[in-house]
């Protein structure tokens, strides 16, 4: 099997291509009926070494009806993918029907396709399991000879990546025939890719095709010319070097970390664009009509610049693409490869790209990533358990489908790599929980969805449930969200609703690419004028920073204790570090430096432990939870991938047992349960689960304040049955995700007698990035009623208790406005940022 | 738990942080917007919320009750999340209510979510009660009014600026002339006193008392017209 068949010979050799190995070893994999995992760099030709034995197969034998089906991670890139694969069908004159479906597909083509389904199909995830759920799945899918995963690394892990895998086992159970192709980008663990991809879960059933190498990438870092930021992600001061390299080349990508970055970068450029270059925006909250007007331009070669997040980080070919540049830290290397891979998609030429630093700590990171790019090691995480939210949202899908015995369903479900490993007893507390909520309190019997015939098989109540089932499908949680509308015109797009509450009309913020004056609000949007005076905002997005790989994290540690490693550093970053060791300290390899400092009103106390965010969660929640018995009052604190920074009412002084073993020991889990952090957990777990939905029939238009608030819920839930699925599905996520007591514990033990405490007049230099940085946590307790009481107190005084002083303090408290969780910004920020965060109603009633 | 004392109508009305009001001189309490129900209503629909906030509105109400040990309790409406909501009422909670009461009389003011008298349960149901110099209703109505009027519907809740941040909390809202109750059902969200429906019923600026843990904090509000509705 060396050489194609016609026509595909004919037509490889008309373009002077030969087939590549793992192209052919793809086609040998197919014709054994073996599944494959294919692994490649960018512009391997990995897509269609993924489709190529399905045209082949379709050529020799055209037959009507589904005969591969393709999962994308992103609908542009299922559309992308047709679009590309048309071509060479058409140029072959092959019988080969080819179509998508997703959410933007119109329900006259969607009837259409279940009626005469195309022979290949490209689809998401979310439109896989929505298919899934209808009676005639079975009949769809039974000739179905293959399934091709593409962009697989970006899905195994998460919650659409368990999703999907619980629809991959449905389709083995309707087609059992099929195999089944993931196509990833390089990674550092293919297994738990391969297992993910397996028919079994095991990994040894799937074929590993894995393709090396591909030109190393040239990477530099640039800086900006004037001063270097202490602090922000946003990298405006770069702007201007940024807008010089655009001019120096024929089609750049400008990646950028967050939406907010997104918007404030592309206003920066346009001011300086002299030469009216075409640069053009491109995030996720933007409509999927500018956002596709934004790919076809660029696909046509009419753009020179586009400014994307992670909206543009897959596969979609954007053709001449020779400069990518990185605007803040990259966050991971395997993610800095994937971004440098959209220049030059070709596989032989090395790919440019610049990093762009927005601030100091940055700098450090990206010398850390260059170093490990270097070395090519590539970082990941390892495998967590499939969501048990996820599989109630497949349970009610399923039996959407058809009626299903639970020893088969649990026997199907257990196939999946992420639930090899699930209990019958979850899986049954998951289905009694799609039954009839699954509360010990039995009183919902009357309005189950479910329920069980005598030979004990599972059938959905009626047609509502899967009505709502449709609805609500999917795992993407996101804040609650509304429309921005220019008065008398067009949607643009959709800011979280927070962000639109801290806003007064006439105040003007940043959106699509313009500044936009908010004028009112009405049922589903914010009304919006074009223009706008004064500062304008940013909207910022809940949840849209990307944490350092922890790995990275401790590269950057390395580099900081090793003042030989400084030469990496550019001069203004080793003058911040030495300023450090004179103001401060450096953190030292086996001690830890806690340094505390007031600022802004309150006391700040950062402790440099290097675990990566995710363990300083968990310290956090730990440390002030001590701090509330030591009556420091704290208030919130940080967990970043270097530091934790806690602020408190008042100031800590002995902090030794802040950091001492024993708060390990403490009822770490009660302390949990109050943190936002699950909070917000539980909020995404009840939504994915079914029990809080985004959409409910006949309710589109439900007034915001009558949306069910989950934090009501959940501490109702929690007071009377604190065992029920929905929380411990909470607490596994918490702990699988958060809580690293191991390490911890290790880092507690290690520091212990080597706390080195400063105290400090003012911030230390290593300590600013950290906070500005976004992403707080609340501390429940008794420190808000403090704060209510001391405002109360403050008003008092100003009026001398007067009775009648409404518009004096109006004028006084309204003169403040302060926002939940801002910490006072240095000076020389380019904007005033205020926080993302806003502290959600407590319980009606607390007391 | 401190209540703080207010003054209307020439009468001394107690706000208890609990979320309830009393008349001491008449021994009467009054509370709003119970919601009970609210889950299974939600349930009915698809939503299985956990079917707990009954009681748990029930037994933070009998709290109330055991401190103040009224004579005459006053529900302001929407005690029940729609009017099949009686019914649905579990015959455990059922009871629980009945014994809270230990003899008290019990008016239902009938609300937006529970037009009907609740069925099979103990009191009277009226359209709103008039108890001189105050009126006991639903919805405040709105325009000029006699001092004295105490209503619940809009669930208030208000944000307090600190120095730490806003810290937002239901709340209750009281002018010279009118109270307005915070919702006490579990399930109930609140409505922030800058919307316009609420704002536009205190033209002349209001007072604000958040519900903490042990007592009350007082902000005032602004005239409606100065601030931006």
């Amino acid at each position: 099997m060396g050489t194609l068949p016609e026509p595909f010979a004919a037509w490889f050799a008309g373009r002077g291509w030969t087939p590549r190995p793992h192209q052919l070893a793809l086609w040998r994999a197919a014709a054994a009926g073996e599944s494959t995992l294919l692994i490649a760099p960018t512009g391997g030709g990995k897509t269609l070494a993924g489709f190529l034995p399905s045209l082949m197969e379709l050529a020799q034998a055209p037959r009507p009806g589904l005969h591969t089906l393709y999962v994308s991670p992103l609908k542009a890139l299922a559309v992308d993918i047709a679009r590309n694969l048309t071509a060479p069908v058409a140029e072959m004159g092959l019988p080969i029907s080819i179509e998508t479906r997703t959410g933007d597909t119109p329900q006259n083509r969607r009837a259409r396709q279940r009626e005469a389904p195309p022979n290949i199909l490209l689809t998401t995830p979310e439109s896989l399991l929505l298919l899934l759920a209808s009676p005639e799945a079975g009949t769809l899918f039974a000739g179905l000879g293959a399934v091709v995963v593409d962009e697989i690394h970006a899905l195994a892990g998460t919650k659409r990546g368990d999703q999907l895998a619980l629809g991959l086992a449905r389709l083995a159970r309707l087609a059992p025939g099929a195999r089944r192709v993931g196509l990833s980008a390089t990674v550092a663990h293919p297994e738990p890719l391969r297992a993910f991809l397996s028919p079994t879960g095991a990994p040894e059933a799937v074929r590993l095709v894995q393709v090396k190498g591909g030109a190393a990438p040239e990477l530099e870092v640039m800086l900006p010319e004037g001063h270097l930021p202490w602090g922000g992600h946003m990298g405006l001061a770069s702007a201007p070097e940024i807008y010089r390299r655009l001019r120096g080349a024929k089609v750049t990508i400008v990646f950028v970390n967050t939406r907010a970055q997104a918007e404030m970068i592309f206003q920066a450029l346009w001011r300086l664009n002299d030469d009216n270059l075409a640069i053009a925006l491109h995030h996720g909250s933007l409509t999927v009509e500018q956002r596709r007007k934004v790919e076809a331009a660029m696909a046509a070669g009419k753009l020179r610049a586009v400014v994307a997040t992670a909206s543009l980080d897959l596969g979609i070919d954007w053709g001449d693409v020779d400069q990518v540049i990185q605007v803040g830290a990259p966050k991971g290397v395997a993610r800095l490869l994937q971004r440098v891979g959209r220049a030059n998609h070709r596989m032989d030429e090395p790919s440019r790209a610049i990093l762009v630093p927005a601030n100091r700590f940055e700098v450090v990171e990206c010398a850390a990533a260059l170093e490990a790019v270097r070395h090519q090691e590539l970082d990941g995480d390892p495998p967590r358990p499939g969501g048990l939210d996820v599989l109630a949202q497949h349970v009610l899908a399923m039996a959407c489908a058809g009626p299903f015995h639970p020893d088969d369903l649990y026997a199907e479900v257990t196939r999946a790599a992420p639930y090899a490993a699930l209990t019958r007893h979850d899986f049954d507390d998951v289905l009694r929980f799609v039954e009839d909520g699954g509360y010990a309190l039995r009183v919902y019997e009357r309005f189950r969805k479910l329920f069980r015939d005598a030979e004990g098989m599972v059938h959905v109540r009626d047609q509502r449930v899967a009505r709502q089932l449709r609805m609500n499908l999917g795992t993407i949680v996101e804040s609650p969200l509304l429309k921005v509308r220019l008065r008398g015109g067009p949607v643009l797009g959709e800011v979280e609703e927070w962000f639109i509450s801290t806003l007064l009309p006439g105040d003007s913020f940043i959106f699509a690419g313009q500044t936009l004056r908010f004028e009112a609000l009405d049922a589903m949007s914010a009304i919006v004028s074009r223009g706008g005076e004064g500062d304008p905002r940013v909207p910022a997005y809940a949840g849209a920073r990307m944490p350092l790989s922890t790995w990275l994290a401790a590269r950057v540690r390395e580099i900081l204790h090793d003042p030989r490693k400084w030469r990496l550093l550019p001069e203004p970053v080793r003058e911040w570090l030495r300023l450090q060791r004179a103001r401060s300290a450096l953190p030292e390899k086996d001690g830890l430096l806690v340094e505390s400092f007031p600022r802004g009103g309150r006391w700040f106390l950062v402790a440099y432990c290097f675990e990566g965010r995710l363990a300083h969660q968990t310290l956090g929640m730990l440390v002030t939870k001590r701090m509330e018995r030591l009556g420091y009052g704290p208030l919130g604190y940080l967990a970043t991938d270097y530091v934790i920074a806690t602020w408190s009412a008042f100031e800590p002084t002995d902090v030794e047992p802040l950091f001492d073993e024993d708060i390990l020991g403490e009822d770490l889990e009660e302390w949990m349960a109050e943190s936002s952090m699950l909070r917000r957990s539980f909020r995404h777990i009840a939504t994915i689960a079914g029990l809080i939905e985004k959409n409910h029939p006949g309710h589109e238009q439900r007034p915001r304040q009558m949306t069910m608030n989950a934090d009501l819920i959940y501490d109702v839930l929690r007071k009377h049955e604190p065992d029920h699925i929905l929380l411990r599905a909470t607490r596994q996520e918490a702990a699988g995700g958060l809580t690293d007591v191991a390490r911890i514990g290790k880092l507690l033990a290690r520091a212990k007698g080597r706390i080195r405490h400063l105290r400090l007049d003012q911030v230390s230099p290593l300590a600013v990035p950290a906070l500005i940085e976004e992403g707080r946590e609340w501390v429940a307790g008794g420190a808000e009623d403090a704060l209510l009481a001391e405002a109360e107190a403050l008003v008092a005084e100003a009026t001398n208790g007067a009775e009648i002083f409404n518009e004096v303090l109006a004028d006084v408290t309204e003169g403040i406005r302060v926002r939940a969780g801002v910490v006072d910004k240095p000076r020389h920020r380019d904007r005033p940022r205020r926080s993302r965060f806003i502290r959600s109603m407590k319980t009606a009633g607390g007391a | 738990m401190t209540p703080a004392p207010i003054h209307i109508a020439g009468e001394r009305l107690m706000l208890d942080p609990a979320g309830v009001l009393v008349w001491p001189a008449r021994k009467l309490l009054v509370v709003a917007d119970l919601h009970l129900e609210k889950g299974s209503a939600f349930a009915a629909t698809g939503r299985l919320l956990p079917p707990y906030d009954s009681r748990e509105t029930l037994q933070r109400l009998a709290l109330a009750l055991r401190r103040w040990r009224p004579a005459r309790i006053v529900a302001l409406g929407d005690s029940f999340h729609d009017a099949a909501g009686a019914a649905r009422l579990p015959p455990a909670e059922a009871t629980a209510l009945a014994r809270m009461l230990g003899g008290a009389e019990l008016v239902w003011v009938l609300g937006n979510h529970d037009p009907v008298a609740p069925d099979g349960l103990p009191g009277a149901a009226v359209e709103e009660l008039a108890e001189p110099p105050f009126v006991f209703r639903h919805e405040a109505r709105p325009g000029r009014i006699p001092p004295g009027e105490i209503s619940g519907h809009f669930h208030p809740k208000a944000t307090m600026p600190t120095r730490c941040g806003g810290v937002t909390r239901p709340c209750f809202l009281a002018d010279a002339w009118r109270v307005m109750l915070p919702a006490f059902g579990a399930y109930t969200g609140g409505l922030s006193v800058t919307d316009p429906a609420l704002a536009g019923l205190f033209p002349r600026g209001a007072r604000a008392f958040l519900l903490g843990q042990e007592r009350l904090f007082s902000l005032p509000l602004a005239p409606s017209r100065a601030r931006v509705a």
